[in-house]
């Protein structure tokens, strides 16, 4: 599990370098639009794109994005909001996705939820820490039925969890996360 | 071969012409089917699942999204049909807040007429109505999203007629809404307070934002002298809020209620509409021997000013100057009457009474306020007029016919006739025609309908020809200035209205289910000029008098200064730059615009090798850089940069590097 973390963190490292020039997401929104010829019919990929360089959707590129493709922005705001996977406010270093499909939801996956939930002082209203490390949301399923109940921090997925286990990937995360600061 | 066909309506045989669904059909044979979110001139969304039908063979369907074929048998009032829209309407009722006495839309709410008429005595289902505020940041419009019932007729009418999109679904299942964007105020975004969407709804959830208060303080308090202006689309409208068909005119009734109400004086907006013909008329011949600003654009409709404002800043110098009629008579009104009455100008009050929601954002405009407050103190709307009549208990039917007041009293059929669309352009005609030849039966004016909502005029005036298109609609208005700003318009005069049909559509008009109204409106104000002794602008006398006693000339400084007004470009949606490089606290902010304008101007070369050159020299302590969209100077040259707080047009990166390093 040990290496599991730092490879995760090794790869967010990289990620939270990227986002810390937002001269450069710009220029890559810019990019977005040009590769898709700045056709509105693609606007569900190219906010994809978007997401994958800021982790969100922020206000102002969701407006410079209906500028350029010539739409309203309030249709923007609609798409935006309407698909769960597209998040309007910055999202943890580290999302952990508790699956809530049939299987996972009759192992006890949102007592894993609520677990978490309550280790990290999150609400259904508030789904990220204050110290932008960790954001907890649920999946319909992660196909791992097997090994229901399920959960995946960013890339990584932990089978057969229960409430210690669970406790136990958070304060692992905390400890690595701590060391890596000093 | 043409052949007949025919489809069965509840045993009945009827003819397929070019109806577009089984609804149309039914209701040309009156047959009343009931819908929500059905509107003859929107696209057919098929929400609400009222019209419900049985045809045999398919079962039960919808009837507005089903095109008529031959041979249908359909039946709209079968046991299983009933039950099943009670249903559907008992489920819309479930998420809708049922405040009914103190909502805005009492008495004129569809889903009031309905549970009527469908007989709901009670609701199976458990209410879950989330509390959310009311939207009340706009000056023209409120936005209740507890009434709403997601039929989509709000963000057809926005997108479909206006091409703007201001108000759209947002979010998903139980948690949907129809929202502006990022859940902001009516009042910050690209609205133009039209009231399309507000004319559409059938709900509570979007309404005019009534002035019935402040008019009912103003004229209560006895030192204050209160006029009333009326605009030429309540004379043929607002008998329908008392049940008489539309159409009809009753403007002697309408004059006699406002004074029964308590204004001290009645006035004619047709008579400042017939000054707006004298200084637009003036101001296109102008523009036509100088061959300067063409195509002159018609200022008269407050949402296509702003729309132009947001959208087309490259063309506010072809606007006309003028004023609306509304704010014409507003400032003629607060010159004159004051001295006339003995009162000081804060003890006279002047209230328009308009078809329009944008009208009362026009009166709001800074441009309209002087020392002495504004031009125009309230406005309400047809709707609030009737609802004022109501509580002051007056019949209005019974009312006797009275006359307006003087001196602005006596307006032209060319006056009138401004509040329906192409009114402005032939009054403009008549004047032109009128001042180059002497009489109107010179012109030759020959139309041809383009499309709906756009119709172009080819004007012969002896040698002076002309070519003019009337548009309604500011999706066809958009298609039009695309064509100005590419080069390849053949127009000189372009009148543009946001309502179809023009002001007699108005959002503030009495609510009507049927575009057949707006045909019956005009044909009203049509009577109206037929009957007018006086047709042209030139031979209405109580106008010259006017220009004789307080302006002089059209084109004199006062004429100016009372009757025409500017223009700004204007953002459309509220928001802050956004942060791109540098310290929180430096020696210099350089923000540079990536609008649209902006950015076809060569904004974003511009940010790249200013982002280059920071970053290579090291100045992020000292110089921050950010991505505003838009400081409202669109006409000037792109790129905008705002440097601290000075805004340099058509910015290059010397500039920029310059301002550097005068603090290096």
């Amino acid at each position: 599990m040990r290496d599991n973390i730092e490879n995760m963190a090794s790869e967010n490292d990289a990620d939270s370098k990227k986002v810390a020039t937002p001269v450069r997401q710009y220029d890559v929104v810019v990019k977005i639009l040009e590769n898709y010829q700045y056709n509105h019919e693609k606007l569900i990929p190219i906010l994809h794109a978007v997401q994958e360089e800021y982790r969100y959707l922020p206000e102002a590129v969701m407006m410079y994005v209906a500028n350029a493709l010539g739409i309203s922005p309030a249709r923007v705001y609609g798409v935006a909001t309407f698909y769960a996977h597209f998040a309007l406010q910055p999202k943890g270093k580290y999302v952990v996705r508790v699956c809530d499909g049939t299987a996972c939801h009759v192992k006890g996956s949102m007592n894993m939820f609520e677990t978490i939930k309550k280790v990290l002082s999150l609400s259904d209203k508030k789904t990220t820490t204050d110290d932008l490390l960790f954001t907890v949301e649920t999946v319909s399923c992660l196909g791992a039925c097997g090994l229901a109940p399920v959960m995946m921090v960013n890339g990584d997925v932990y089978g057969q969890l229960t409430e210690n286990k669970v406790k136990d990937i958070i304060e692992n995360i905390r400890k690595h996360e701590a060391g890596v600061k000093k | 071969m043409n052949e007949t066909k025919t489809i069965k309506i509840n045993g009945c045989e009827y003819l397929i012409e070019n109806e577009r669904n089984v609804l149309e059909i039914a209701r040309k044979a009156g047959i009343d089917i009931p819908t929500f979110c059905y509107h003859s001139e929107l696209s057919v969304y098929g929400a609400c699942r009222m019209c419900l039908v049985e045809i045999e063979g398919r079962g039960i369907v919808t009837s507005c999204s089903t095109p008529p074929e031959k041979g249908m048998v359909v039946w709209t009032n079968t046991r299983e049909v009933r039950n099943i829209r009670k249903l559907n309407l008992e489920l819309l009722l479930a998420n809708h807040e049922r405040e009914c006495t103190t909502c805005l839309k009492n008495g004129t709410c569809s889903l009031q007429k309905l549970s009527r008429t469908m007989g709901i005595d009670k609701i199976r289902y458990k209410s879950k109505v989330r509390k959310e505020m009311h939207d009340t940041s706009s000056t023209a419009l409120i936005r209740d999203p507890n009434k709403c019932v997601l039929c989509g007729d709000c963000v057809r009418a926005c997108d479909e007629i206006q091409g703007i999109g201001a108000i759209d679904f947002a979010w998903r299942g139980a948690n949907a809404k129809v929202v502006p964007v990022f859940n902001r105020g009516l009042g910050e975004i690209e609205c133009v307070d039209c009231g399309q969407c507000a004319r559409v709804c059938p709900t509570g959830a979007i309404v005019p934002k009534p002035e019935i208060d402040a008019v009912w303080a103003m004229i209560d308090d006895p030192s204050v002298t209160v006029v009333a202006q009326v605009a030429p689309a309540i004379r043929v409208a607002l008998g329908e809020y008392f049940s008489l068909s539309a159409g009809t005119i009753t403007t002697g009734k309408l004059i006699a209620a406002l004074r029964n109400i308590g204004f001290d004086n009645v006035y004619d907006t047709a008579f400042t509409a017939d000054v707006t013909v004298i200084e637009e008329g003036s101001e296109l011949l102008k523009r036509l021997s100088e061959k300067k600003h063409l195509p002159l654009i018609t200022s008269c409709c407050p949402s296509w000013v702003k729309f132009a404002e947001q959208y087309f800043p490259e063309l506010l110098e072809n606007l006309s100057t003028c004023r609306s009629p509304q704010q014409m008579f507003g400032s003629l009104a607060h010159k004159i009457m004051p001295d006339k009455i003995g009162k000081s100008n804060d003890k006279f009050k002047v209230v328009s009474v308009m078809p329009c929601t944008a009208k009362k954002a026009e009166a709001a405009r800074h441009e309209f306020t002087t020392e002495n407050g504004r031009d125009v103190d309230a406005v309400i709307t047809t709707q609030e007029l009737g609802k004022m009549i109501e509580s002051a208990g007056i019949r209005f039917t019974d009312l006797k016919d009275e006359d307006f007041d003087m001196p602005f009293g006596i307006a032209s059929g060319a006056g009138i006739i401004f509040g329906m669309s192409g009114g402005v352009t032939e009054a403009v005609v008549r004047f032109a025609a009128e001042k180059i030849a002497g009489s109107i039966d010179t012109c030759e004016v020959v139309k041809n309908r383009v499309t709906e909502g756009i119709t172009e005029l080819t004007v012969n005036i002896g040698d002076t020809s002309f070519k003019s298109a009337v548009v309604y609609g500011l999706k066809n208005a958009r298609a039009i200035c695309k064509d100005i700003v590419n080069g390849s318009s053949p127009y000189q005069v372009i009148e543009v209205m946001a309502c179809p049909g023009g002001c007699i559509n108005g959002a503030g008009q009495p609510v009507i289910t049927d575009f057949k109204s707006v045909t019956k409106r005009a044909e009203g104000l049509r009577e109206i000029d037929n009957k007018s002794k006086i047709s042209t602008t030139l031979s209405n006398s109580s106008v010259a008098k006017i220009y004789k006693e307080y302006l002089g000339n059209s084109g004199s400084d006062e004429a100016h200064k009372l009757l025409h007004t500017h223009y700004r470009s204007r953002k459309r949606v509220r928001d802050d730059a956004f942060h791109l490089l540098g310290s929180s606290a430096p020696k210099l902010s350089v923000s540079i615009c990536v609008g649209t304008n902006c950015c076809l101007g060569g904004a974003h070369e511009l940010m790249r090798d200013l982002v280059a050159y920071v970053n290579s020299h090291a100045l992020q302590d000292i110089v921050e850089v950010k991505a505003a969209f838009c400081f409202e100077k669109c006409s000037g040259k792109a790129p905008m940069v705002m440097i601290n707080n000075d805004i340099v047009a058509g910015c290059t990166f010397d500039n920029i590097q310059k301002r550097i390093n005068d603090i290096l």
